[in-house]
Formats: C-alpha cells, structure tokens, sequence
C-alpha cells in the first residue's frame, strides 16, 4: 500500500473514462461513468481507511519533477482527504442523477468524469502551480455542462460563472508567481510555514481572496452563483454546491490562513461585516423566491457566510466547525437539488406555486425532503446542526455581534426552509398534474438514502470526520497563534472560593491513584 | 574571417536562395496544379534541409565571434536557430495548406512555394542580423514577397485589396524604420547592433532617442502591435486564408526575434529609454485585441484580433528585459505558432456543401453535433488561446508573466493578466456559437487528409500533453535567450 500511487491512480481513473465515454454510445457511456465513479469511491475507501490518523501530516505523498517550473506532486492531510471524500461520494450520484439527460451522453459523461479528476486534483495538489491549473481547468467542463446541458437562460448563466471566476483567479496567479519567486518553491507544506513580510501578505491575501471569495462566492460576488445554479443540470447544481464552493473554504483553510496570518487577522473584520450581509440579505432573498433551485442557491451562500466567519475565528471550534458545515452544506445542499431534480424531472418546472401537497402522493419523497430540509436548518441530530453550532461558538469567542447575526441566520433558514417545504408539501394538491406524480423509484430512492444515511451519521457522531481532521486544524491553529485577534468578551477571573482549595489535593490524590 | 567560413554559417540561406531560384526556374515550366504540387513538396523539403542545417547551431547554443559571417555583418547564433526553426515549421505548414485551397479555385501557382521560400529567406536574414542594414534588407526581403502574397488571388477584390492596403501600410512602416535607422547612425557613428550599445552606454541623446522611437515604431508596425496594428485585420480578411495562416505565424516570430535583438542588444544599454514604449504597447495592444474581437463576426478577423492581444502578451516578456523574459517570450512564440496554425488550418476546414470555405462565425453555430472533432479541435485552440490551465496556451502566458513578476512589474502583470479575462469573453463566444447554438449545418464539408493532419498534430501539441514538453523547451529557448545577453 506504502508505494502505490493511489491519488495519481485516483485522478487517472476517470480520466481514462471519460476518454472511453466520448467514443462509445449514450449506454454504454452511462456504464462506464457509473463504473469509473464507483471505483474512484472505492479507492477513496481505501484512502480513508489506510489514513494514519495522528501520524505524519502529510500522507499519501507522491512526488515527480515532470516539469520545467513545477512538479507533479500529491499528498493529503486529514482536511484534503475529507473533501476529497465528499467529491467521490457525490460523483457516482451524480451520475445516476444524471438519467434525464438524453442528448450528448457521451460528452455529457465526459464532462463529469473531468471534473472528477480536477476536483481532486485541487485538493490532493502539493504543488501551487499544480493546484491552480487544477483550480482554473474546472471552469471548462463546467462552463460546457452549463451551457450545452442547462436550462433556457443557459448561456448568460455560463458565460457569467466562466468570467467571474476566472477574473477573481488570474490576480490570484500573480500572487502566486511573486510568492514563489520570494520563497523559492512552489512546495505547499513548504509554503504554509514560510513567513512573508506583513506589508507583503496584505497584498497576496487580497490576490487570493478575490479568487477565494468569488468561488465561496461571498457577497457581493456571489451573483453568479443563482445563475449558475437555476441554469445548470441537476447533476451539475449537485457538484456546483457539494464540491465547487468548497474550492473556496478549501482555499481559505489552505492558503490564506497558514500562509499570511498576519494579513488575515488585519482583513478579519472585513470578512465578517461581507459575511454578516451575506447571512441577513441573502436569506431574505431567499425568503421571497418562486423558483425552488434559486431559493437552495440563495441559501448556500447564506450558509458559506457561516463557513467563512468560522475560519476568520481562528479557533479551533471555528475551523473544525466550518470544516463539517463545509463536509454537511455539500450532502445536504446536494441532497437538496437531487429533490428538486426528481419532481423537475416529472413536472419540468421549478415554480414552487406549480407544486403542493406532495406528502400525500408522494410520501418516501416528503419524508427525504424533510429530512433534507431539517438538516438545512440545523436541526439537532443532523449534520447542519453540529457545523453550524461549533462555527458560532468560535466565532462567539471573539465577538459576540457577529456570532449574533450570524446566529439569524439559522432562524431566517428556518423561515424560508419551512415555507418552502410548506409550499411544495403540505396543505392542499391544487394541482392535478402535481398530484398525480409518482413517488421515488428505486433509484432515486438510493440516491437520497445513502445521503441521508451520511447526514444522520455526521450528526449522530461527528467524530468520525472530525478525527483525522483534528491534528492539521490543531496545527493550523497553532499556526495562527500568533495573529489571534482579542476576544471582545472582557472576561474577568473571579475570585477562587474557599472550597475550591479542598478539591485541588484531592483531585491530584485521585490522578496519582490511577 | 575567410569566405568559406562565412559561406558556411549562411547556408540555410544560401540553400534557400538556391532552392528558390532554381524553383522559379522550374516553375516557368510548370503547367499543372501537379507540378505545382511538386515545386511546393520540393519547398516544403528545402525548409526541412534548412531546418537540419540550423539545429546544431541551437544545439551548442552557439554565439560569439565565431558566428559572425561576413565582417560582423550577420550571426549564425543559437538565438536566429531557435527563431529559424519556428519560421520554417510555420512556413512548412502554410505551404502544406495552400495547394488544397488554391486548387478548388483554379489560382494555383507554383510562384506561391518560391514566394514563401524567398520571404523565409529574408526573415532568416532578420533574426540573424547584427546591424542595422542587414535588418533592413531582410525586412525587405521578406515584406516584399509577402505584399505579393497578400494579392496571390488576383481575380478576388478583396485580396488585392489586401495587398494594396499592405503594401501601402508597409511601405510607410518601413521608411519610419528607416528614418530611425537614419537617426540612430547619425547620433551614434554606427550601425553595428555592438558598436550602437557601446556608444549609447553614457546616455541617450535627443536625437537618438527619436531613432529609437522610429525604429521601435516601424517594428511595432511588423509584428502589428498597437497603435500599428490597423492593417491587421484587413489584411488577414482579404488575403488568401493559407497566405493568412502565414502571416499570422512566421513573419511574427522574425519580426518579433528582431524586435527583441534591436531592443536587447543594439539598445540594450538604454533599457529605461524603451521599457515604458514596449510597457504602453503591451497593455494597448491586450485591451484593442481583446476589445476590438468582441464585435467581429468574421472568423479570420476575429484571429487577427487574436494575434494582436497575442503580441500584447508577448511584448510583456521583453518590457521584463531579462533573459527569463527573452526565453519565455520564445515559449510563447513557440506555442503561439501552433495555436495560430491550429486556428487557421481549422478556418480552412470549414467547407459547405459544395466546399465553399466558411469564414461566418454564424455559420458555424451548432458545428459540434456534425463536425464533433474540428469543433473539439477549435474549442481546445480558443480556450489555449484565452490562456485557461490546462492547455498548453496557459503555460505561454505563465512564463511570460514570471518573468515580468521576477524583474518587478508586478502592476504590469496584474493588469495584463486582468485584461487577458476580456479576451477570454471571445473566445468563449466561438465555443459558445459551436456548442451551445442551434445547428447551422453549414459547415458541413470534408476537409483535405493534410489539413487534418495538421490541426491533429498543433491539437496534440497544445493539449495537456504539452507540458511534458516544457523541460526541453525551456531548456532550448534559455540557452537562444542567453546569447542576447552575452555582451
């Protein structure tokens, strides 16, 4: 196992098939996705259950000069493996949500299976300049799965998530070149510990924030993200929200916190007041929608204020607790599209008001919706409640305004999840067409029970996610000690009690007896 | 220095301009479309002999007294070899393309290989040049083959259009040049590209300052960079679209090569005099290209447009004036000529019904439900074009950029690269007109097996697979680099 390349071989698997999908016919290319997607989940398996949790930082280690001014070089830590995770999780049911597509399924498949190699390219590249090749190659699949397989509005969409993306990356190239001419490697871990000068990092951390916060997207940036999300295949909203938005967080986690902390404390507050407008003004927007992915879409950015604020709280409660809002916000928004995919799928509109009453005919769906829909919400027991409430603790430690509008956030996202589900499930079936919709097949039955399956298991026992992720946020921490901005919290030690005195010898007399 | 050794480090020129003239000869003979096939693969076997005779030179990666020919008039270093090889491998190509093309119009003629042979002969002159004069000559050379190119399609108003507006244009570029050179030998007693930088190593004099203007002024003029750029589009419509194909490639590379020896070498004392002229033409030119395409409709301007934000890109590598700028500017051109090969042998593919060629970007719309691979094949060029990882284009505008960031034009850099997203918006239109529009189903035509084969081979050369390239290729264009840089 040591000496097997299997992140190389993870990205070389559906590689190689979507190759083979754009020369075999619509069937046949189904099947070879299905397949290429099942194997690159089994090997991720495998990559979680071979990860030493608490060993070396950096595991997986692949490393090959191939070029002239970077190298071919992978490795994960515990937070890359978990998205990394997410990314094959989501690929396979995406694949088999994809059976409404009916024209250009080879290329269709294609398409997908690269974006699977470039999404874990992204979090497996060792090297800068290798990540940011995977980073930017994403927007070509993407742009042509919005495009050829989107809705009406399809083109303005995709030229929109083309250009605001790729303006936000490219300043972000030049910080990359002038980092590595200062530092002299392109070496990520390498980098992440190197000290650039403060006045320095102000700059690059504006260069990567431009990037970072168009693909969050965080507000104002965040307007081609509803576009995107409406106009796009079920599939592609899946992997737009499960997967693309985490490049983001992932960014901000990997590049802008360890490698300028300085620059991140100074920029903090400007991140919480983007992130408090975010949480108000777009769940409100969402509050209003008529159009069911738009509303989904509205709510994720409200939901990657919280994973922003979070990072920007630098504590250990804020990072762990955006890493599983990030791991949580991918399933549950996913699972959230795939909801509305199956009733698109029958009813070919995602007018809210065209629906209603659908617990009655369809009772597996509503109850996957709800769940789905409670996740969202951050109910206790689901995976939203365990991100959403360890990222507000760690924010509450440095100020409690921003934990405080942060904290609407979930009240607003009650709102406007209740009424939707209220809308589209409950009360009267005023539409016949609506009524007359069959439940969930088998397969869109799998497709949701294995998501749910996972949201319940995050939220149940958050531990196993948050396990090999623990030690690399720990050090990240450590990492930013040094620019820890002051709680606004002006604690005051009270004075110790008498009886307190007569606990100390005992509780050492206990700790020597064991 | 004695005539044989000179004779020796010519001989690339030397056989092209026998080769040319003994084909001329012959084509007075010639009667048919065959024989002038055969006079093009006897050309395009010329420039592979040429091509054989310059890699030793790059590979020694040559330079210093012992390349000198002719009393110091001429250089045979690893720098012309580098650019010689690029002008022969673009040139190959257009002669590769051109029979196919003329032949469905009945306007073959086998002056058209030995036209292209003697302007190859007069760009390798350029980029071999060590003094003003000889530069001259070659510019000549070469500029006055390609105003007869330009007008090859006699009978089509467009074309001689073309010619006339080329020459015309070209004529006054070429007495700017010379006025500067004028001025430049005035004010410095020389026109040896050493004996200019010795003598402007105290200071530029006003009047020498004007000579460099004009001389970067009718330079700008060649390689079409902005505000010397409005013949471009005009020409590259109305010329014959294979004569297009090689305007847009060698010309470009001579006369940037040039560019950079006059600016490296025979100026190259005065950096701070020319930096901000080159600065201002690059910037321009990134933002006219990429503006000035956004309205085209025509497939062959809308590559002109291309070729000028190109130039921008390129002209950043050498505002650096550092050898990192000189090689990356040299990757670039290298990955420019396959992209602007690619981009016109793709143009010249689109055939109707009846083999029309199709130049309309409308009437590509929908191409990729017919023609999937061209259409694969012109989307991969324009997004290596727009410069999106992980095509090969990407890694032209990497290295230029590095360069720039290394030498410190770090707001250069950012506002270059925030332009290049313009002219991202262009490029995704041809994509989106192929992908995402209805079928026009009229570029429904077969194509030549040559001009497949081309585009298969500059498609191999600009896809993810070209980045194992990028060790040698550095490597090559480092060491041409360094020999501007040895004093």
């Amino acid at each position: 196992m040591a000496d097997f390349p299997i992140l190389s071989v993870m990205l070389l698997v559906p590689l190689v098939a979507a190759v083979a999908c754009l020369l075999v016919e619509a069937k046949a290319a189904r099947t070879i996705a299905l397949i290429a997607t099942l194997i690159d989940f089994v090997l991720g398996a495998l990559l979680w259950a071979n990860y030493d949790i608490g060993g070396a930082q950096w595991q997986f280690v692949e490393k090959v000069p191939l070029f002239a001014g970077f190298s071919w070089a992978l490795g994960i830590d515990g937070i890359a493996l978990m998205l990394i995770m997410l990314s094959v999780f989501l690929m396979p049911i995406c694949i088999l949500a994809s059976h409404s597509i009916d024209k250009r399924v080879g290329e269709y498949m294609a398409a997908f299976l690269l974006m699977e190699t470039l999404m874990i390219g992204v979090f497996a590249a060792q090297d800068l300049f290798l990540f940011y090749i995977m980073f930017e190659a994403g927007l070509i699949p993407m742009y042509l799965i919005i495009g050829i397989w989107g809705g009406a509005d399809r083109i303005y969409a995709s030229y929109k998530f083309f250009l605001y993306t790729l303006l936000g990356s490219v300043l972000m190239m030049i910080a990359m070149l002038w980092m590595v001419n200062e530092a002299g490697t392109t070496d990520i871990p390498t980098l992440m510990a190197y000290d650039f000068p403060v006045e320095a990092q102000k700059l690059l951390w504006l260069a990567f924030f431009a990037s970072f916060a168009v693909k969050m997207p965080m507000w104002p940036v965040h307007t081609w993200l509803p576009d995107a999300h409406v106009q796009a295949p079920t599939a592609g909203s899946v992997i737009l929200a499960g997967v693309l938005l985490k490049m983001g967080g992932y960014g901000f986690i990997r590049f802008s916190l360890p490698m300028f902390p300085e620059a991140s404390a100074h920029f903090a507050w400007l991140v919480f007041w983007l992130s408090m407008i975010a949480v108000v003004v777009t769940s409100l927007i969402a509050l209003v929608q008529h159009d069911m992915k738009k509303l989904i879409a509205y709510s994720s950015v409200a939901h990657m204020a919280i994973v922003t604020v979070g990072l920007f709280a630098f504590n250990v409660q804020g990072l762990e607790g955006t890493m599983i809002v990030m791991l949580s916000h991918g399933l549950v928004a996913g699972a959230l599209f795939l909801c509305v995919g199956v009733i698109y799928d029958r009813l070919h509109t995602r007018e809210i008001s065209r629906y209603g009453g659908l617990s009655i005919n369809m009772p597996k769906y509503a109850i996957f919706f709800m769940l789905f829909t409670m996740a969202s919400v951050g109910l206790p027991g689901t995976s939203g409640f365990v991100g959403e409430f360890l990222a507000l603790v760690g924010i509450y430690q440095v100020s409690s305004l921003v934990a405080l509008v942060c904290g609407t956030g979930i009240i607003l996202g009650a709102g406007y999840m209740l009424y939707l589900y209220r809308r589209i499930c409950f009360g009267e079936q005023k539409n016949a067409d609506a009524a007359a919709m069959p439940d969930l097949n088998r397969r869109e039955f799998w497709m949701l029970g294995v998501i749910g399956a996972v949201v319940l298991w995050m939220g149940v026992y958050p531990e196993s996610f948050l396990a090999p992720m623990r030690a690399d946020i720990a050090a990240l921490d450590a990492r930013l000690a040094r620019a820890r901005p002051a709680g606004d919290a002006q604690l005051i030690a009270g004075q110790p009690q008498a009886a307190a005195q007569s606990h100390e010898p005992a509780a050492a007399h206990a700790e020597g007896a064991h | 220095m004695d005539w044989l050794q000179s004779l020796r480090l010519v001989a690339p020129e030397l056989l092209l301009s026998i080769a040319g003239l003994i084909l001329l000869l012959a084509s007075a003979w010639a009667r048919c479309d065959r024989d002038a096939r055969v006079i093009t693969w006897l050309s395009v076997a010329t420039l592979a002999g040429c091509a054989v005779l310059v890699v030793p030179t790059l590979w020694s990666g040559a330079h210093g007294p012992e390349t000198l020919a002719f009393s110091g008039l001429y250089s045979a270093n690893a720098f012309a070899a580098f650019a010689k090889l690029l002008i022969y491998a673009a040139a190959g190509a257009s002669l590769l393309v051109a029979p196919a093309f003329f032949e469905r119009l009945g306007a073959y003629r086998p002056e058209y290989p030995v036209l292209v042979l003697f302007a190859v002969m007069g760009m390798g002159i350029m980029v071999s040049a060590t003094n003003l004069l000889t530069l001259y000559i070659g510019l000549e050379l070469n500029s006055l083959a390609a105003y007869v190119l330009a007008a090859f399609l006699r009978s089509d108003d467009r074309s001689a259009e073309a010619g006339l507006k080329y020459f015309v244009l070209g004529s006054l570029a070429s007495g700017i040049l010379l006025f500067g050179i004028s001025l430049t030998y005035g004010f410095t007693g020389t026109i040896d590209f050493a004996g200019i930088a010795t003598a402007l190593q105290g200071g530029l004099s006003t009047g020498a300052t004007f000579g460099l203007v004009f001389v970067l002024a009718g330079l700008a003029f060649k390689i079409s960079a902005v505000p010397f750029h409005m013949w471009t589009p005009d020409v590259y419509e109305g010329a014959p679209t294979p004569v297009t194909t090689f305007f847009a490639s060698a010309p470009k590379v001579a006369a940037l090569g040039l560019t950079m020896i006059v600016s490296l070498q025979a100026f190259g004392t005065q950096v701070s005099a020319w930096q901000p002229i080159v600065i201002f033409a690059a910037l321009a030119s990134i933002v006219v290209g990429a503006l000035g395409a956004i309205g085209q409709t025509n497939l062959k301007r809308l590559l002109a447009y291309s070729s000028i934000n190109n130039v921008g890109f390129l002209l950043i590598g050498l505002a650096a004036a550092t050898p990192q700028g000189a090689a990356g500017m040299l990757v670039y051109l290298t990955i420019y000529v396959a992209m602007t090969i690619g981009g016109f042998v793709a143009v010249l593919m689109l055939k109707d019904a009846d083999g029309n060629p199709v130049e309309e970007l409308a009437d590509i719309a929908g191409l990729s439900s017919h023609r999937k691979v061209l259409a694969a094949c012109i989307a991969m060029i324009m997004f290596s074009l727009a410069g999106i990882p992980p095509l090969f284009g990407f890694w032209g505008k990497f290295v230029v950029f590095q360069a720039a960031v290394q030498a410190g034009l770090i707001p250069l850099a950012a506002i270059g690269i925030a332009a290049s997203v313009i002219g991202a918006f262009y490029y995704l239109k041809v994509v989106k007109v192929m992908y995402f529009d209805e079928p026009a189903n009229k570029a429904v035509g077969q194509s030549d097996w040559i001009h497949q084969a081309l585009l298969a081979l500059c498609a191999l050369f600009i896809s993810p697979a070209g980045y194992l390239l990028t060790k040698c290729l550095g490597a090559l264009a480092a060491t041409a680099a360094a020999v501007l840089f040895h004093a």
